[in-house]
C-alpha cells in the first residue's frame, strides 16, 4: 500500500462531477440492476444519491454501500442514456476504490482473490502466461476430464466448483508466438505506422483474434508495432476499485510503447479500450507521464474504429467462395457501444464481408452479464442477463454471433445450448478470414 | 419506529419494506432539482390489498403517505414529509385489458406510459400523451399529475383520455370511478377530482384510458429563425390556417447546443429560435399540412426548412426534444425548470418577459417548450451551493410568475404544484377559489394524511 493515496475518493472527487447528476431518472429503463428489483438504490441515479450522500457527509462507507457499488455492473448503459452528461464512470471507479480503501468489504478469501489477481497475475504478464499454461496442460492432458469424472472437484470450494466448467480454454500459443514485434505490408510502403495491444485475457485465451487484427492491419497498409509481454492495460484494477494500481499498470503500458512515432494504439477488446482511452485522467497528477499519457488518449482506438476512419478494403469474394451466405448477429460489447460510442463501425466491417448477411437481434446493447468479473462476483444477476442475451441470439436464426471483447465472448459461448451450433467471433476475424479467402 | 416496522412488514414481504439509511436516501427527491428530504420507510407493495392495508393501517396510526410511481415528477410532489411513509407503486405494472370494441385499456398504476402506446400499436390504437419522461414515468403519476407531452395541441394532456379509475380513499375504502362509457353525467365527475390530485386525496391504483385509431401517416419538419418573433409569427398562422399539427415545439439557441451536444440529431445551433413541427392523420393531408407549414415558414422569414428523411429520423428528432431538460444540465450543476403557461397569443411577450428577468438578476437562462400550448419551460442554469445566485434566482422566478399572472396565464401548465409551486399558487387564485381548493382537500382527506404539505402547507390535523 503506498502512502499517497487520497484519504477519501467521493469527498475528494471535484464536486461538480457528483452535482451533474439532476436525478430525471432517463438513466432508470436503460439500467440492468434496476429492471431487475425496481428498486431505487439498484438505479444509476440511485447510486450517484448514495455516492453524494457519502461526499456529502450524510452517509458513512458501509458495507451495504459497497455491496451496491458491486451489484452495478459497471456496463455503461447508463452514461448512454443521460442527456446530462453524467461521467458515471469516473464516480464509479471513486466509489469503488472507496470501498476498497475503507476496507468495508472485508474477508479473507475475497483478499487472497484480490491480492493473487489484481497484485499478482494481472500485474505481471509472465505470471500471468505461466499459470496460463499449466491451465491448458491441465485442459489438453486429459487431466480436465480425469478431475471432473473424479469427483475430486468436490473437495474444492463451492465457488470454484461451480466455476471450473466455465474456465475459459486456454490457447495453445499465446499472442508473441503468432505476432512479430514488428511486421510490415509486403510490397508497398506502409501508409500508418500502429501499436498493437496484445491484452492479458486476450493474450492467453484469443491469441487468434490477435493475429487477425495484426493481419487486418497489414491488409490495409499499417505498419504494426507490438511490444512483448504486455500484460494488462489496468482495467481490471480501475473497475475494482484499485486505482493506484491501475495508475501502475498505465504507466507500464506507456513504457512499452513509443507513442510520439505510432499513428494510433489498436486494441481488439472493448473492455480494454474504454479503460486505455483515458490514461490522461487517471495519469494527470503525475507529472513525468501526464503528457505521454494524454497523447495517448488522443491515438487509442478501437480497431473498428481505425478500419473505417482510413477507410478499410472491402474483401472481394474469394474465388473457393461457396454458393449461399451465412448470417451473422451482432452483439455490442457495452463497453463498446456505451464506454466507447461505437456502434457502426463493427456493423460496417461485418456488411463489408461478401456472402454474410447481418440480422438484427432484439436488444444488442443490453449487458450480456460478463461485466468485467461480474458473472464470478454476482452469478446469479449475470445468469440472468445470459439466458436473456442468447435467447435474443438464438432468435435471430444467425449461424453467427459476432462480438469485440472476450469477456462477452466467453460468456455468450459459456450460455450457449450444447447442441446450438452458433459460434462466436470477433468481427475482425470474420474480416482477416475474408481477406484469406479472396487468395483461396 | 421498529413498531412501524413491524407492522407493515407484518403486510408486505419483507424485502418489499426499506428501512435501511442506504436504501432509503435514494427515494429522498423526484426529478426537480434542490429538493429533498430523507424518508422514514420505503413500502413497495406487490398488489391493491396489500395497498389498501397499508393505508388503513396508516389511518389508525395517523402516519402520513407520499404515494409514488418512477420519481420523475418536476414539483417535488413525491419528496417525502416528515414523519410519513413512502408507498411506491411501481410493481403495480400489469396491464390488465386492450378492449378494441370500446377503444379502452385498463392497466395498474405502476405501468409505464411508454409501454401503454406499444400495449395500443399492434391493434392499430394509439394512446397520445408523451411525457418528456414517457420511457420511464408511471400512468399513476400522469394521471396524478395530469401529465402533458408534446403532442397536447392536437391531442390534448392525460385528462382527456382518463375515463376511469381505482383509488383508494384516506379512509381506505376502494372506490371505483367513472366508466368505459363515451357519455356518462351520473354525478359529479369524481374521477376528475383524482386527475391532477397529486397524490394529496387518494392513491390511484388502476386507470382505464381511451384509445385513438393510430395516426397513418406523419410528416415532421424542423425551421430555424433569426428570431423569436419569426418563430412565434409562423406558428400562429398555421393556427390562423385552421392547420392543428400535433406537434410545434420550440427551443432556443442554448436549447439546441445542448440537445444537438448529447444526441447528434442535426439540429441547427446557430439560429435564434428552432420549431421542430410534426402533422400526423391521414396520409394526404399530412401531405398537404406538410406543404403548407414549409410554405408558411419560408413565407414568415424561416432561415431554413428542412424535413425529417423518414420516421425513423423524425423519431429521433422527437425523442432528442424530450431530453431538452437534463439536456441543459450539462451546463451548471443545477437545473431549474419552470413551466409557465399563457394563452397562445401571449407568448413571446413571455419569452421576451423571460430573457428580460435573466439579464435583469444576471442568470444564464434558457427557454424551450411547446409553441402550440403557449406552455414555455424557462430554465435557469445555476448552481443550489451559490446561495447569493439562489437569492436572485427565486426573485426572478417571482418575476416570471406574477407577469404570467398578469397575462392571463397559469404558474403551471403541466409539472403541477407539489412543492415547488407552493407559495405562488395564492398569486393565481381569488379567496374563493382558493378556499374551494383547500375545501375539497379537507372534505376528503380530514386527517391530512395523504401527500400533506404539498400543493397547501401542511396543517397539524385538528384535535378532537
Amino acid at each position: 500500500m503506498s502512502s499517497n493515496r487520497p484519504l477519501r475518493y467521493l469527498s475528494d472527487l471535484d464536486y461538480s462531477v457528483v452535482q451533474q447528476c439532476m436525478h430525471c431518472g432517463m438513466c432508470l429503463p436503460s439500467c440492468p440492476t434496476y429492471l431487475e428489483t425496481g428498486k431505487e438504490r439498484n438505479s444509476p441515479r440511485g447510486r450517484i444519491a448514495l455516492m453524494r450522500a457519502i461526499a456529502d457527509g450524510d452517509l458513512e462507507v458501509t458495507k451495504e454501500f459497497g455491496e451496491e457499488m458491486y451489484y452495478c455492473l459497471g456496463c455503461l448503459a447508463c452514461t448512454t442514456a443521460c442527456p446530462a452528461g453524467v461521467d458515471y464512470p469516473e464516480l464509479f471507479e471513486n466509489a469503488r476504490a472507496e470501498v476498497e480503501h475503507q476496507d468495508v468489504m472485508f474477508h479473507p478469501d475475497r483478499r487472497f482473490w484480490r491480492w493473487l489477481t489484481l497484485h499478482q497475475l494481472f500485474q505481471d504478464q509472465t505470471k500471468l502466461r505461466i499459470v496460463g499454461r499449466l491451465l491448458w496442460i491441465y485442459q489438453i492432458s486429459g487431466l480436465a476430464k480425469l478431475v471432473r469424472k473424479s469427483g475430486l472437484l468436490r473437495l474444492a470450494p463451492a465457488n470454484l466448483r461451480e466455476l471450473e466448467p466455465s474456465t475459459p480454454k486456454i490457447a495453445r500459443r499465446f499472442s508473441d508466438q503468432l505476432i512479430e514485434s514488428r511486421e510490415s505490408p509486403e510490397g508497398s510502403a506502409p501508409r500508418y505506422r500502429v501499436g498493437l495491444l496484445t491484452g492479458c485475457v486476450q493474450d492467453l485465451v484469443f491469441s487468434g483474434v490477435n493475429r487477425d487484427t495484426a493481419d487486418v492491419l497489414i491488409e490495409n497498409g499499417c505498419e504494426v508495432i507490438t511490444p512483448r509481454s504486455q500484460g494488462c492495460c489496468g482495467s481490471l484494477h480501475a473497475h475494482n476499485g484499485d486505482l493506484e494500481l491501475a495508475a501502475n499498470r498505465a504507466r507500464a503500458m506507456l513504457d512499452q510503447f513509443d507513442v510520439s512515432s505510432l499513428d494510433a494504439i489498436i486494441t481488439n477488446a472493448a473492455g480494454c479500450g474504454s479503460h486505455l482511452k483515458h490514461y490522461g485522467n487517471l495519469l494527470k497528477d503525475d507529472e513525468a507521464y501526464a503528457e505521454k499519457a494524454r497523447e495517448w488518449d488522443r491515438k487509442a482506438r478501437d480497431i473498428s474504429e481505425w478500419l473505417v476512419e482510413i477507410g478499410f478494403r472491402a474483401p472481394e469474394p474469394g474465388p473457393t467462395e461457396t454458393s449461399g451466405t451465412s448470417s451473422a448477429t451482432y452483439h455490442e460489447a457495452c463497453h463498446l457501444c456505451h464506454g466507447q460510442k461505437i456502434s457502426q463501425q463493427p456493423r460496417e466491417i461485418l456488411a463489408a464481408i461478401p456472402g454474410l448477411e447481418l440480422a438484427e437481434m432484439r436488444d444488442a446493447t443490453h449487458c450480456c452479464g460478463s461485466a468485467g468479473v461480474y458473472n464470478i462476483t454476482q452469478p446469479e444477476q449475470a445468469s440472468k442477463l445470459q439466458k436473456e442475451k442468447v435467447a435474443h441470439i438464438c432468435a435471430t436464426g444467425a449461424s453467427i454471433v459476432a462480438t469485440a471483447n472476450p469477456g462477452c465472448h466467453l460468456q455468450i459461448e459459456n450460455g450457449l445450448p450444447e447442441e446450438s451450433e452458433v459460434s462466436v467471433c470477433h468481427p475482425v476475424s470474420l474480416l482477416a478470414a475474408a481477406y484469406r479467402a479472396e487468395r483461396g | 419506529m421498529s413498531h412501524t416496522f413491524d407492522a407493515l412488514s407484518q403486510i408486505v414481504d419483507p424485502c418489499d419494506l426499506l428501512t435501511e439509511p442506504e436504501d432509503l436516501i435514494p427515494y429522498g427527491f423526484d426529478g426537480t432539482a434542490a429538493l429533498k428530504h430523507k424518508a422514514t420507510c420505503v413500502v413497495t407493495p406487490r398488489n391493491v390489498e396489500q395497498v389498501q392495508a397499508v393505508v388503513r393501517w396508516a389511518r389508525d396510526e395517523g402516519v402520513p403517505i407520499v404515494s409514488r410511481g418512477s420519481g420523475t415528477g418536476l414539483s417535488g410532489g413525491s419528496v417525502p414529509v416528515d414523519s410519513g411513509i413512502v408507498l411506491c407503486l411501481v410493481h403495480l405494472d400489469q396491464i390488465l385489458e386492450v378492449d378494441p370494441a370500446n377503444l379502452t385499456i385498463l392497466c395498474e398504476a405502476g405501468v409505464i406510459t411508454r409501454e401503454i402506446d406499444e400495449a395500443a400499436a399492434p391493434l392499430g390504437l394509439f394512446y397520445p400523451p408523451d411525457p418528456g419522461s414517457m420511457k420511464i414515468s408511471t400512468i399513476g403519476g400522469n394521471v396524478a399529475n395530469n401529465s402533458g407531452g408534446l403532442r397536447g395541441l392536437k391531442y390534448g394532456v392525460t385528462r382527456d383520455y382518463v375515463m376511469g379509475m381505482e383509488v383508494i380513499l384516506p379512509d381506505g375504502e376502494i372506490a371505483w370511478l367513472g366508466s368505459k362509457c363515451v357519455k356518462d353525467v351520473a354525478g359529479y365527475s369524481l374521477k376528475d377530482l383524482f386527475v391532477g390530485s397529486e397524490g394529496t386525496l387518494g392513491l390511484i391504483t388502476k386507470v382505464l384510458l381511451k384509445l385513438v385509431p393510430r395516426p397513418r401517416a406523419r410528416q415532421t419538419l424542423l425551421a430555424s429563425f433569426d428570431s423569436m418573433e419569426a418563430a412565434a409569427r409562423t406558428v400562429s398562422e398555421i393556427i390562423k390556417r385552421q392547420i392543428i399539427p400535433c406537434t410545434l415545439e420550440f427551443l432556443d439557441r442554448k436549447t439546441c447546443q445542448c440537445v444537438e451536444d448529447f444526441a447528434q440529431v442535426g439540429l441547427p445551433t446557430e439560429a435564434a429560435a428552432v420549431v421542430l413541427m410534426e402533422t400526423d392523420g391521414v396520409p394526404s393531408v399530412v401531405e398537404d399540412e406538410a406543404d403548407a407549414m414549409e410554405a408558411i415558414a419560408s413565407e414568415n422569414g424561416a432561415i431554413s426548412v428542412e424535413r425529417a428523411e423518414d420516421d425513423a429520423h423524425a423519431a429521433r428528432l422527437a425523442t432528442a426534444r424530450r431530453t431538452a431538460f437534463s439536456a441543459l444540465a450539462r451546463i451548471r450543476p443545477t437545473t431549474i425548470l419552470e413551466d409557465v403557461t399563457v394563452p397562445r397569443s401571449r407568448l413571446v411577450e413571455i419569452v421576451s418577459f423571460v430573457e428580460e428577468v435573466a439579464k435583469k438578476y444576471d442568470l444564464e437562462m434558457a427557454t424551450f417548450g411547446h409553441f402550440g400550448d403557449g406552455n414555455v419551460h424557462p430554465t435557469i442554469l445555476t448552481d443550489e451551493t451559490d446561495q447569493a445566485e439562489m437569492e436572485r434566482v427565486e426573485h426572478a422566478l417571482s418575476d416570471i410568475f406574477d407577469k404570467t399572472i398578469e397575462l392571463g396565464g397559469t404558474i403551471t401548465g403541466e409539472h403541477g404544484v407539489g412543492l415547488a409551486k407552493k407559495p405562488f399558487l395564492p398569486r393565481q387564485f381569488d379567496t374563493a377559489s382558493y378556499r374551494l381548493l383547500s375545501l375539497v382537500k379537507k372534505s376528503i382527506d380530514p386527517e391530512g394524511l395523504l401527500n400533506p404539505g404539498k400543493i397547501f402547507d401542511r396543517e397539524e390535523p385538528a384535535s378532537a
